[in-house]
């Protein structure tokens, strides 16, 4: 008889579990899910980018054959955002609009044309007032403010001061200070937003699919906004084409739709237009920066200040949080102390920013990368050995209480440094070639929840029953990033079972235990090891089982996956017949795993709002970027990126790679050639030939180091894989392109048209004219 | 104005009443419900809607339900046969060319398209067929990857 042994699920190349249905068409996203009786919904824009309101007239509209509901600002007066402390934003505006593209009124009709055409006949009438496009001219004098409560349109600013700068920039061998600007950048996942609402009106009950990351949140706000209880409204999450953290918060088009909903007494579609897509926004805000860092001969960094404002656009949205992020996340990944930040958020007559990937983090990363490069160069460095220099050790608590625990930044260098020839090819590259390093990292989830409960962080349910299949029930929201193959992986490793055994349920209010969502990075850590949690407890229940069928004692009990034995002589029993045991007792077994953060990592109280960045462990990256500058163009091509990721360990190699790309190459779009800009508050980007994403002809190859610092807190060690290598390629990319052609670019996106009138710059400059 | 279309659909023979300024894409999701072919911008922008026309890569969005008259249209659900996966698609699922899964279906038709054209393609052939495809997940670099694994699937036999 062959030995039984135990499956091994993780750390190997796993494909998603939900594969074949995205491959085949089956995969049914939110505006796949099409009903007999469904209603067209549109939402009305406004054309003002500030304006109080003084009429939106339906009249005509509701006169045009077909049209079943029309909402405007009078049918909901409940506000909704993500943070409790900042519920500014109607789903339809009231008594002001505040950007170009705000959601006035929206039609439920028989069908999209008529809908349309309803769209034409409603009048909008307001008193326009001055608007703000930009951070500076939104806080300068006199400026006309957006919100009453908003003095000086400041939605936050932020100071903190921790050491001594002065003492700091005193004891440096060199002081440099840079401006840096990031423009707006929006998420333009591939699927447009959509909602479908239904209202039984029988049971005066909402049912309200979302293209979500956040179906809790979405329950929440509904809640909320219909004025319903929560009880009678069940949110499902379909599969969802992609977030990068627009759909962290709930979007004005799941709330509209449900509003149509209720008043038409039916069901109605919303699917937005890719424009509207990008109005909605939430995207990473325009972010202008001033660095000033103080190093000492060999590299060390002595000191830090740093002054950000962030034009966050004309509702809060995550702002508050973003604005701090930018601040606490200079810490964590190098060994900073007297750092000095000032943070202002904005408010702007412009669509409001949100939860970019990596966010916050970012634009701040890209300056400070930027500046050390410059310094290390001019002070004849290695840029490897002034990061070396500046290391933390692990594990320790930052000057702004934040905890790392596991800190595979080290071998993250080691592994860019050798797989990129660096040291043999650095200085030595051909005319119009460069090479550029960087690092970056990212948190592994708040530890602090946005809604605190008191609950744990995170639960998971798995079920079994007589037919021996383990179900495993969580609300996490896979959006493609593989969460539900993470969590089938855990389950599995746990029971020593093949994953075919295991099935996932998600996405229904109804059906699988509460979850906060896809965000921060927070589900493989904190759903995972509830998962884990899960598991081990049917574990338990399963060997007491087995023990009574076996006559043997539990501890006697050894787990073997699909069989169960007292001692190696023992032909033990299946997993059935364990199972068939388990039932006699409870009939169908549900078990509860649960997490929950350790208060160590919440973060201090040394500023307002030091929880931020607060994590159980932040994941580590390091890039080397290689580029070819034409001179004659201004083009710049990305020929390789080496990028060494610390995700504590990988579960999944294959998912870990993906991800680690897709966060790479997003920063790519960033630093190369997206930009969301406006011309009087209109977008003029809004769709995806003017939104220039790098097409895969622009797209460079991306080798994939992981590293694995094995946390102690994550679920088998695990920490975050899909987001904290965005940043690293930004200023890895201009520091390459410094080593170039010897010109620095502090301006993203770094285009061509840039890059040429540098270059033309520089030659008149050297001709004296 | 409607007017009678007849073509071919994922191999069998239709016919439809359909609008004169109907879109392919519009017919195949909302008149037929499927729903597997996307619309993921606001014209031809994107890929997300590409399906075959006489085994052709073509934009439904940009496409007129009428001029297919005649014609052979094959959208992502005629792949695979006998409950199995197509070449493309395995490669796609195995090697993650997919992670959202929305461009998915858009990608696996061109790269449908570029293989039964011509069954080894190059880098740069791959390149060139997959240009006005827009991914947000991948990076790309694990799609080049599904699509050279397909290839090598269909030259054991496996249908693309």
């Amino acid at each position: 008889m062959n030995k039984p042994v135990p499956a091994h699920n993780i750390g190997g190349y796993v494909p998603m579990i939900d594969g074949p249905e995205k491959v085949s068409g089956r995969a049914k996203y939110t505006a796949d899910i099409l009903q007999s009786g469904q209603l067209a919904g549109r939402i009305y824009r406004s054309p003002y980018s500030h304006g109080e309101i003084v009429a939106v007239d339906v009249s005509e509209a509701l006169k045009l054959p077909g049209v079943k509901a029309i909402v405007t600002g009078a049918d909901c007066d409940k506000g909704f955002g993500v943070l409790p402390i900042a519920r500014t934003e109607y789903p339809l505006a009231r008594d002001k609009v505040r950007y170009r593209g705000e959601p006035v009124a929206a039609v439920a009709a028989v069908d999209d044309a008529t809908a349309r055409e309803a769209l034409r006949r409603i009048k909008f009438t307001v008193r326009e007032l001055p608007a703000h496009y930009t951070a500076k001219d939104a806080l300068a004098p006199g400026a006309v403010q957006l919100h009453e409560k908003k003095p000086g349109n400041i939605e936050r600013d932020v100071l903190f001061e921790l050491g001594s700068t002065e003492q700091g920039f005193a004891e440096a061998d060199l002081v440099r200070e840079g401006s840096y600007n990031c423009a707006e950048v929006c998420q333009n996942q591939m699927e447009m937003h959509a909602a479908v609402a239904d209202y039984d009106v029988v049971r005066e009950r909402m049912t309200v699919h979302a293209s979500t990351q956040v179906p809790y949140y979405v329950h929440l706000m509904l809640s909320q906004i219909l004025g319903m209880e929560m009880s009678r409204i069940r949110v499902i999450k379909p599969h969802v084409g992609g977030g990068f953290g627009c759909r962290t918060e709930t979007l004005n088009v799941e709330l509209i739709a449900a509003l149509l909903a209720r008043k038409a007494q039916g069901s109605v579609r919303i699917v937005t237009t890719r424009e509207e897509t990008f109005i909605t926004h939430r995207g990473r805000p325009e972010t202008d920066i001033k660095l000033k860092i103080g190093i000492r001969k060999d590299g060390r960094i002595t000191a830090v200040e740093c002054d950000c404002d962030q034009r966050g656009g004309a509702h809060s949205g995550y702002g508050v949080v973003t604005i701090l992020y930018a601040g606490s996340m200079l810490y964590a990944i190098y060994d900073l102390h007297n750092v000095k930040y000032v943070g202002r958020r904005v408010l702007t007559n412009t669509p409001p920013c949100g939860a970019f990937r990596g966010h916050g983090t970012v634009d701040i990363r890209f300056a400070f990368e930027s500046l050390v490069d410059q310094m290390a160069r001019e002070m004849g460095l290695d840029p490897f050995a002034v990061r070396r220099v500046n290391l933390l050790t692990a594990p320790t608590f930052t000057d702004n209480d934040l905890m790392v625990n596991s800190y595979g930044l080290p071998e993250c260098l080691d592994w860019v440094e050798k797989e990129s020839g660096w040291k043999q090819r650095k200085g030595k590259m051909p005319k119009g070639k460069g090479l550029g390093m960087a690092c970056s990292h990212y948190i592994s989830g708040a530890s602090k929840p946005v809604n605190w409960t008191g609950e744990p962080h995170a639960t998971v349910k798995i079920k079994v029953d007589f037919d021996g299949s383990v179900v495993v029930l969580s609300g996490a929201a896979d959006i493609g990033q593989g969460s539900s193959t993470i969590l089938v992986q855990s389950v599995a490793e746990v029971l020593g079972l093949d994953i075919a055994r295991v099935r996932i349920v998600t996405g229904d209010s109804e059906v699988v235990p509460k979850d906060n969502g896809s965000y921060s990075s927070r589900v493989t850590f904190m759903v995972g090891n509830a998962a884990i949690d899960a598991a081990q407890n049917l574990k338990s229940l399963l060997i007491a089982a087995a023990a009574r069928k076996l006559e043997a004692r539990p501890e006697d009990i050894e787990c073997l996956g699909e069989v169960y034995r007292a001692g190696a002589q023992d032909k033990g029993a299946t997993f059935d017949e364990v199972v068939a045991e388990a039932l006699k007792d409870s009939g169908t077994i549900t078990v509860t795993g649960n997490y929950s953060t350790i208060p160590e990592s919440h973060g201090g109280k040394k500023y307002r709002g030091a929880a931020i960045g607060g994590t159980m462990g932040y994941s580590y990256s390091a890039q080397v970027v290689e580029v070819s500058v034409d001179e004659d163009t201004g083009v710049v091509t990305v020929d390789k990126v080496w990028v060494a990721h610390d995700c504590g360990k990988a579960l999944n190699r294959l998912t870990v790679e993906g991800q680690v790309q897709g966060s790479v190459w997003m920063g790519m779009g960033q630093a190369m050639s997206e930009e969301a800009a406006y011309h009087d508050g209109l977008m003029l980007t809004a769709n995806m030939l003017d939104y220039r994403v790098p097409t895969i002809q622009d797209s460079p190859p991306i080798e994939v180091g992981i590293v694995e610092s094995m946390d102690p807190h994550g679920p088998f060690g695990a920490k975050e894989a899909g987001e904290g290598s965005l940043a690293a390629f930004l200023p890895a990319l201009t520091n390459a392109i410094a080593d170039a052609i010897g010109i620095r670019f502090n301006d993203l996106p770094v285009t061509p048209d840039r890059v040429f009138e540098a270059i033309e710059k520089r030659k008149r400059k050297s001709s004296g004219q | 104005m409607a007017r009678l279309l007849e073509f071919t659909l994922n191999g069998r023979d239709r016919a439809d009443a359909v609008a004169d300024n109907m879109l392919l894409l519009d017919y195949l999701r909302e008149q037929l419900g499927l729903t597997g072919t996307k619309t993921g911008c606001d014209g031809g922008e994107c890929g997300a809607c590409t399906v075959l026309i006489d085994d052709q890569p073509t934009l439904s969005c940009l496409t007129l339900a009428a001029t297919v008259q005649g014609k052979r249209v094959d959208t992502i659900e005629s792949l695979g046969h006998d409950g199995q996966l197509s070449a493309v698609q395995r490669g796609f699922h195995e090697k993650l060319g997919s992670q959202c899964g929305y461009c998915t279906p858009g990608f696996i038709m061109a790269s449908a398209g570029l293989l039964r054209k011509n069954p080894n393609p190059s880098d740069e052939e791959i390149l060139e067929a997959l240009g006005s495809n827009i991914c947000r997940c991948t990076g790309y670099v694990k799609i080049i990857e599904a699509v050279k694994y397909a290839a090598a699937l269909n030259a054991q036999g496996v249908s693309p």
